[in-house]
């Protein structure tokens, strides 16, 4: 049974989604949106890394969704240190200063973890998820923190070591393929431009020969972001048929 | 994709925002995803003073055949405003 549209209407799961702030890396205050089942659970949790373009509408309606599958949600403002604006000024930001760190990205995760796990509701098991640069960061994430149980990386680009390192950047995360000790969930469109097929066909290599957990899946007609329904690159089928497999993988790793 | 091409280099000069004009101190040109227009990708334009505030802010996304008219406009004008020997 499909995991979309099929609450049972006698009671589908009430949902609370608030913008909180929780002590993210090196003990620094910063926002999160987080969204929570209502009931006692216990459930697993979810850390979930927002994209390039900043911590914005379409990742906080993410956010509710994965919630209203049985999901405690954190997406901390991975920007949050650079200043407060709308998304796009705030992503203006990061971007006029080189890009948000990877090491930043990283603390904050994995602070982010240590506040699932405190949850009364929480089961014990936790993923990490993110689409775009949040798929980059989460795989990179679920390579160096301990604790997580499974990673979803939605179509991240730079996997592989493109150009130079950077002082933001440093670190390929196709270099710690060795280190990736939990099942990895990929998701891409064939026509995207990075990771494009052969990237991820290259990708794929590396997680084979170093005998990884791994299922990747492959959508033609689709290219970067197809989930995002607020831009032309929204390819419903592929993106409800992948939506499915997000859900699936989630509900198999995590139970 | 992600991109991560930006350069920044400060200016002088003024922009004027959603609250009027105010004096901008950064230029950055980068080319990444855009957030408004329909291209995946596009030059991005940014006029800031970061000390006023993220929002400070004068934004473009325009494609690179834009970028490419603009810059040529640029140049031929920067070179006729040189000859004339105003300040």
């Amino acid at each position: 049974m499909s995991a979309w549209n099929s609450f049972d209407t006698a009671g589908p799961v009430s949902v609370t989604a608030e913008l909180t702030t929780y002590p993210g890396g090196g003990g620094d205050e910063i926002h999160a949106y987080v969204a929570r089942p209502a009931g006692a659970g216990p459930r697993p949790g979810l850390v979930y890394i927002h994209h390039l373009p900043g911590w914005d509408e379409y990742t906080q309606e993410t956010v509710e969704r994965l919630a209203r599958h049985g999901y405690d949600v954190i997406a901390p403002d991975l920007y949050c240190r650079y200043g407060h604006g709308t998304p796009d000024d705030v992503g203006a930001k990061v971007r006029s200063e080189g890009g948000v760190y990877d090491d930043s990205v990283v603390a904050d995760a994995e602070a982010a973890l240590a506040w699932l796990k405190a949850l009364p509701t929480h089961s014990g098991k936790a993923a990490v998820i993110g689409p775009c640069s949040g798929g980059r960061h989460a795989l990179l994430i679920a390579s160096v923190v301990d604790g997580f149980d499974a990673v979803v990386d939605l179509w991240g680009g730079n996997v592989l070591p493109v150009g130079d390192p950077t002082p933001a950047r440093p670190v390929a995360p196709s270099a710690y393929t060795a280190r990736l000790a939990i099942p990895l969930l990929g998701i891409f469109g064939n026509d995207d431009q990075s990771p494009t097929a052969a990237q991820v066909d290259e990708h794929e290599e590396l997680l084979k020969d170093a005998g990884k957990d791994y299922e990747f899946h492959r959508y033609d007609g689709a290219g970067h972001a197809f989930f995002y329904y607020h831009t032309e690159r929204y390819r419903p089928v592929q993106a409800m048929d992948a939506w499915e497999k997000v859900f699936a993988f989630l509900a198999d790793k995590l139970s | 994709m992600c991109t991560h091409i930006a350069e920044s280099t400060a200016v002088t000069g003024m922009g004027k925002g959603p609250d009027g004009w105010f004096a901008v101190t950064k230029a950055t040109v980068g080319y990444d995803h855009t957030t408004h227009s329909v291209d995946e990708h596009a030059l991005l334009l940014d006029f800031t003073n970061y000390d006023l505030g993220v929002g400070a802010r004068v934004a473009l996304e325009i494609d690179l055949e834009s970028g490419k008219a603009l810059l040529a406009q640029l140049t031929e004008v920067i070179e006729r405003a040189e000859a004339t020997g105003l300040s």
